[in-house]
């Protein structure tokens, strides 16, 4: 993984979001307060914009450069959590000499850890930590296993879409779905969409390469 | 969507520019990152009252920045939580040496943010939570209760106790009680717009209203029919006693706020109602606030907030205070 790669999946996931844009702000009315999405567009664009910047960065300092426009770009929570996620990928151990695979998906999974704890959120509680949890736990395991990396990416693409559509049932118990109690049921978490989306991207975009 | 506006990026900025120019006796405006301080600097050895949240909310906070009041305020985009580096510039500005409190609506955007930037931050520094919303149940499995217009109240009797010299932990213990003391809820008629998004926040019909609502016009309670003013107050009235449990003959603050589309003629009418009801529970209303001070672009709706007051909280409120959007005593 370089730097390079980080702009160009960038890229990538922000057609696809574009492309879903509209379903993604539906979901978020019908549970949230409906700025998700402009949050996720404004983000992603800002981190586009930011390669003539970092492209020639080690990618300890290009991660930081993403976490700090993250955070102060985006706002809300996520800004809060996607900026936790990078300046947590950031600090990954010797990043700077090179990342494959299995560097990234344990800086990965580290960024995982931290954002749940930054959000106070665990599995079950229809947020995009019913994605990334079980997306995170399931590349480390296939790492631990010795799987082969298409193998694992494809599972990865597969546990992304099963917890996005979990949510569906679950009652919100944190974020403002939360306020609304069963009322939020039979509706998917929009944070949960944008993040299986992002992580479908990047994962199928590796594996066509 | 009808609003006075030219593009929603610019909405902010020129309604800062705006604010920062009609008031500029009072407050100054800074740009890239978004904070508004005091015109005159933190008097040495004065702690340094810091607040924030989405915008759509005016006055709170900007317009509740001044002498007696908040030293700086950070607006984030409308609706959306404002970003740990308006707070350390924010800081970096106002701090004296006494320290900075940051006062924190209890919304997971807010909380996330405030919180970064106080690890972040390298001077000492406290907060306040406040969660007066009742109509949200409490339970350490949810976000709980949201943050609302007790917030208004919080900053009015902390800022009078940082004024007059209170230490860090003072300011704090105070901030932590009067949101102990207060409890809030409100009603809303129409949804609101977020300018970037163009269309309403959520759909209501003619006859319904949306009973606890938040102030971005999340859902509350339940979905009722309209009812009478008379029965409205009362509900929600009840809703915060049952909470707050003031006694007989107990002084309180009656704090009628609008959100932003209710006249002030429905909000004394409002008071009047309360204050009948109030009066039959021989519950004494010695301080009240009326107006628009936590609100929600331009939602029609209201909300009761009440406060418990003792004889410090009624000494700070009554103290003085010049800001934009409250001013007595001077």
């Amino acid at each position: 993984m370089s730097v390079n790669f980080l702009i160009h999946r960038a890229k990538e996931i922000q057609a696809v979001i574009d492309a879903n844009a509209s379903e993604i702000e539906k979901l978020d009315q019908e549970i949230g307060d409906g700025d998700h999405i402009f949050n996720v567009q404004r983000g992603i664009k800002l981190v586009i914009e930011l390669e003539a910047v970092i492209k020639d960065l080690p990618m300890s300092k290009a991660l930081n450069q993403i976490a700090m426009k993250v955070l102060s770009g985006i706002g809300g929570s996520s800004g809060a959590l996607f900026g936790t996620l990078f300046m947590t990928m950031a600090k990954g151990n010797d990043i700077d000499n090179g990342v494959d695979y299995k560097k990234a998906i344990e800086i990965f999974a580290d960024g995982v850890e931290a954002v749940k704890q930054r959000g106070k959120a665990d599995v079950g509680e229809k947020t995009m930590m019913d994605v990334l949890i079980p997306v995170s736990n399931c590349l480390k395991k296939g790492v631990e296993d010795n799987k082969d990396v298409k193998e694992i990416l494809k599972e990865a693409i597969e546990v992304a879409e099963k917890g996005m559509f979990s949510t569906k049932d679950l009652l919100a118990t944190k974020g403002r779905a939360s306020f609304l109690g069963e009322r939020a049921k039979g509706h998917i978490d929009p944070g949960a969409r944008s993040s299986q989306l992002m992580i479908k991207t990047v994962c199928e975009s590796v594996l066509n390469s | 969507m009808k609003k006075f506006m030219n593009s929603a990026d610019d909405f902010l900025k020129e309604s800062l520019q705006g604010f920062g120019a009609a008031h500029q006796d009072i407050v100054n405006c800074h740009y890239d990152p978004n904070f508004i301080t005091r015109a005159t600097p933190t008097k040495e050895g004065k702690v340094a009252l810091i607040s924030g949240g989405g915008s759509g909310h005016e006055p709170m906070h900007g317009g509740l920045v001044g002498y007696g009041m908040l030293d700086a305020a950070c607006p984030g985009f409308v609706f959306s939580s404002p970003t740990p580096d308006q707070m350390l510039a924010a800081a970096e500005k106002v701090d004296s040496g006494a320290g900075v409190l940051f006062i924190v609506k209890n919304y997971s955007g807010d909380v996330m943010n405030f919180q970064m930037a106080a690890e972040m931050m390298q001077g000492p520094n406290e907060s306040v939570l406040t969660n007066d919303d009742v109509a949200v149940e409490d339970s350490s499995f949810t976000t709980g209760r949201r943050g609302v217009a007790a917030t208004v109240v919080v900053e009015k009797i902390v800022g009078s106790l940082a004024e007059h010299g209170g230490s860090l932990q003072e300011c704090k213990a105070l901030g932590d009680k009067v949101n102990k003391n207060s409890g809030s809820m409100g009603v809303a008629f129409s949804s609101c717009t977020v300018p970037a998004a163009g269309k309403p926040n959520f759909d209501i019909g003619d006859d319904e209203m949306e009973f606890g609502v938040g102030i971005h016009g999340e859902p509350g309670r339940r979905r009722d029919k309209m009812k009478s003013a008379q029965e409205i107050t009362n509900e929600l009235l009840e809703a915060i006693n049952e909470d707050l449990k003031p006694e007989t003959n107990e002084e309180i603050l009656l704090f009628v706020n609008g959100m932003g589309g209710t006249p002030l003629t429905e909000l004394y009418l409002i008071f009047d109602n309360a204050k009948n009801m109030l009066d039959k529970k021989n519950i004494k209303i010695s301080r009240s606030l009326v107006g628009n001070y936590c609100t929600s672009l331009e939602m029609q709706g209201a909300s009761i907030t009440l406060t418990k007051l003792d004889e410090e909280l009624l000494k700070h409120w009554d103290s003085s205070v010049h800001t934009a959007a409250m001013r007595w005593g001077v």
